[in-house]
């Protein structure tokens, strides 16, 4: 074996380069940089659908990431999707009637919360509730309405 | 034969009593009374496989006895605690028939090693007790070597250094003389001995290299099938009844141990081949 | 084939003994942990055997595995247009699966059958023995350091692996295919989870550091002390721990990804 100070040494290189790596895999190749761990506020909203939201999708305020979703429940009395949404604090000035819609990244992609401000003096404060809100689009809906007023069109001449 | 005969308690170090004990269906040891005296070289001796490393590992608490006593300076060794049985083998040494240095250490960090285990000694004085236990051994010059490096004989004084380190008050060998050439047999013949008297050890030797051991030895025990076959002094052995002992101390090949193993008639045996 | 059964049951009933036995000492092991505290020295020279003299094979490997998976996704993903994922493609496979599982395996072939084949040889050598007769815990002082080497070094390697994995796939793809650099990153960053992706490999990688070490140091500690022994023990270690490994991967995946 070398002498002791050698090994010590290399044993030293050896752990920060596996802590290096950790960290490169943690800043470099995941989202971590692209989500601050800072302190953040919920909001609420209300949907009649939310297609393929999920816990951790995005909300982003144009195009501009702000938040994450944290929670998804069913309120059986209303039949309505109730989403939390967890957005950070230093993004705390959105008018109180903002509209929250869930869009979906590219043809395929991944389904987001987006939110529209809109023009009122108040502004939406931690646990507020956003009342204005447009549900995701399910493909197969758009696809039979879309038959179905091919066909009516039809039938009218 | 009958049990050695009892000798006053403070002279008897160990003192095994009807101890038994087998390995599977295979009884290795079956009702054995031994006594060893303080201060003296005890040998026991007996053919290969007869368990007398089995009998050490006893003494030393590393196997427990099916049945039977075994007692070392007083203390009952198959009933102590881990702590206390660590406490007893800190006064014992022992040394294996590999010599069983560590084989990543140098020759000085193997001698250092128990000291560096149990004590909290400044590394000056480990060094100067290691060099001192070289030194008695005579392998001072060789403390930088790794085990690797050592011829068989030189490991054995080494581990025999290492067994010395922490001032035991008895040391066991185990086959300490297998394997050697002469000159390095003559010289742990010789250490074992001089270690003895010179550091007041109790010494127990176990081997079947009759002349070196019965040459240094105080007393002797001869074991053979699970029992005591034979004890006394060198002297007394040499001239005993037994046919036994005496063509095992003489190294005859023939007597009550037969040179052939158990077969059938020589003749018959050879003619079934052409039946 | 009443012997045949009776056989079938003697072998089974060893194989738990056997099983006994490595928990039994497994929980020594652990129990000898907090005295390396007091002699971190001990431990130092183990992670050198363990984990640094293991870091080559890791890094080379990482990096040819890393590039591979850049040539295989680019050539898939080129045909739909799509080779602008292949950085998500490389991370997800790397950082998920393979990074963890591939240095499982070549940490016990190459860490793994050292341990075995060296413990097996101090127990050969009497080396154990000496030892607990100088009233020194073979388990405390050879095995548990041992133990600790393995079960820390494994993440590390296994990160090393992943990262390294990672820029191989980066050099391929956009160092040699022409793959747009930013898209190579982004979409990395875009699809691989901090929590869901990452963690969970670190969390594989420390289940398989602990089951590949803890077989290691028991094979070796149970071996027959003859050079057939060892041997054997040697390539048991490697053959149970590569079968512990994909076998524990398929529950530590279905668990973690099974949602």
């Amino acid at each position: 074996m070398k002498s002791n100070k050698t090994t010590e040494l290399m044993v030293g290189m050896f752990i920060a380069a596996g802590a290096a790596a950790l960290f490169v895999l943690a800043m470099r190749v995941s989202n971590l940089s692209s989500f601050s761990a800072g302190d953040t506020y919920h909001l609420t909203a209300r949907f009649e659908n939310i297609g393929g939201l999920k816990v951790r999708s995005a909300v982003t305020v144009g195009g501009v990431n702000v938040g994450r979703v944290t929670k998804i429940d069913y309120d059986s009395e209303r039949f309505q999707a109730v989403v939390t949404l967890d957005v950070e604090n230093r993004y705390n000035r959105f008018p109180e009637d903002t509209a929250a819609a869930i869009y979906t990244a590219g043809l395929l992609g991944e389904q987001y919360v987006a939110l529209e401000p809109g023009g009122s003096e108040e502004v939406l404060k931690d646990g507020s509730q956003i009342e204005l809100t447009q549900s995701a689009l399910v493909l197969e809906k758009l696809v039979s309405k879309f038959l179905f007023e091919k066909a009516a069109e039809g039938e009218k001449k | 034969m009958d049990a050695a005969q009892p000798q006053n308690d403070s002279d008897t170090l160990v003192r095994i009593r009807d101890l038994h004990f087998s390995r599977g269906a295979r009884a290795i040891f079956d009702g054995v009374d031994l006594d060893i005296a303080r201060g003296k070289v005890t040998a026991i001796m007996g053919p290969s496989g007869t368990g007398k490393t089995t009998l050490l590992r006893l003494i030393g608490g590393q196997l427990d006895p099916d049945r039977g006593s075994v007692q070392v300076d007083g203390e009952e060794v198959p009933a102590l605690s881990r702590t206390g049985l660590y406490a007893l083998r800190k006064r014992m040494g022992m040394l294996f028939q590999s010599g069983a240095l560590l084989t990543d250490l140098t020759v000085f960090d193997n001698v250092a090693f128990p000291l560096r285990e149990h004590t909290d000694l400044p590394e000056s004085m480990i060094r100067d007790l290691v060099l001192m236990k070289l030194q008695a051994v005579g392998l001072r010059g060789a403390r930088d070597l790794m085990p690797s490096e050592l011829s068989g004989g030189m490991a054995r004084r080494i581990a025999l250094a290492r067994a010395i380190a922490l001032d035991p008050m008895m040391i066991m060998y185990d086959e300490p003389f297998t394997g050697q050439d002469p000159i390095s047999k003559g010289a742990l013949v010789q250490l074992i001995r001089l270690l003895n008297d010179a550091l007041e050890l109790t010494s127990i030797i176990v081997s079947h290299d009759v002349n070196e051991t019965a040459s240094i030895s105080d007393y002797v025990y001869v074991i053979s099938q699970g029992e005591v076959v034979g004890h006394g002094t060198p002297e007394d052995l040499a001239k005993t009844d037994s046919e036994w002992v005496r063509q095992f101390m003489q190294g005859l090949p023939d007597g009550p141990v037969p040179f052939h193993y158990p077969a059938p008639d020589y003749a018959k045996d050879l003619l079934n081949d052409a039946v | 084939m009443l012997e045949w059964i009776r056989q079938l049951g003697r072998s089974g009933i060893s194989q738990f003994e056997t099983l006994g036995r490595a928990n039994l000492f497994l929980l020594k092991t652990l129990v000898g942990l907090p005295g390396l505290l007091r002699r971190p020295g001990l431990l130092v020279a183990q992670l050198w055997s363990v984990g640094v003299l293991s870091l080559l094979i890791i890094v080379v490997s990482g990096l040819f595995v890393g590039m591979v998976l850049g040539l295989q996704g680019y050539n898939t993903l080129v045909d739909f247009g799509a080779e602008e994922s292949l950085g998500v493609a490389v991370a997800l496979s790397i950082v998920r699966e393979l990074g963890p599982v591939v240095t499982a395996l070549l940490f016990a072939g190459r860490a793994g059958s050292a341990l075995a084949a060296e413990i097996g040889l101090m127990k050969a050598t009497e080396q154990l023995s000496g030892m607990e007769m100088m009233a020194v815990d073979p388990i405390h002082r050879v095995i548990a350091p041992r133990f600790l080497a393995g079960f820390i070094s494994m993440p590390l390697l296994a990160a090393i692996f992943s990262a390294v994995g990672v820029y191989g796939g980066y050099f391929v793809g956009v160092g040699l295919l022409g793959v747009d650099d930013g898209a190579y990153w982004s979409q990395m960053q875009d699809k691989v989870d901090l929590f869901d992706d990452i963690l969970n490999g670190v969390i594989k990688s420390l289940v398989f550091g602990w089951v590949v070490t803890w077989i290691a140091v028991f094979e070796g500690y149970d071996a027959v002390p003859t050079s057939e022994g060892v041997s054997r023990a040697t390539t048991r270690t490697v053959v149970y721990a590569a079968l512990a490994v994909l076998g524990l991967d398929f529950v530590l995946t279905a668990l973690m990804f099974g949602d």
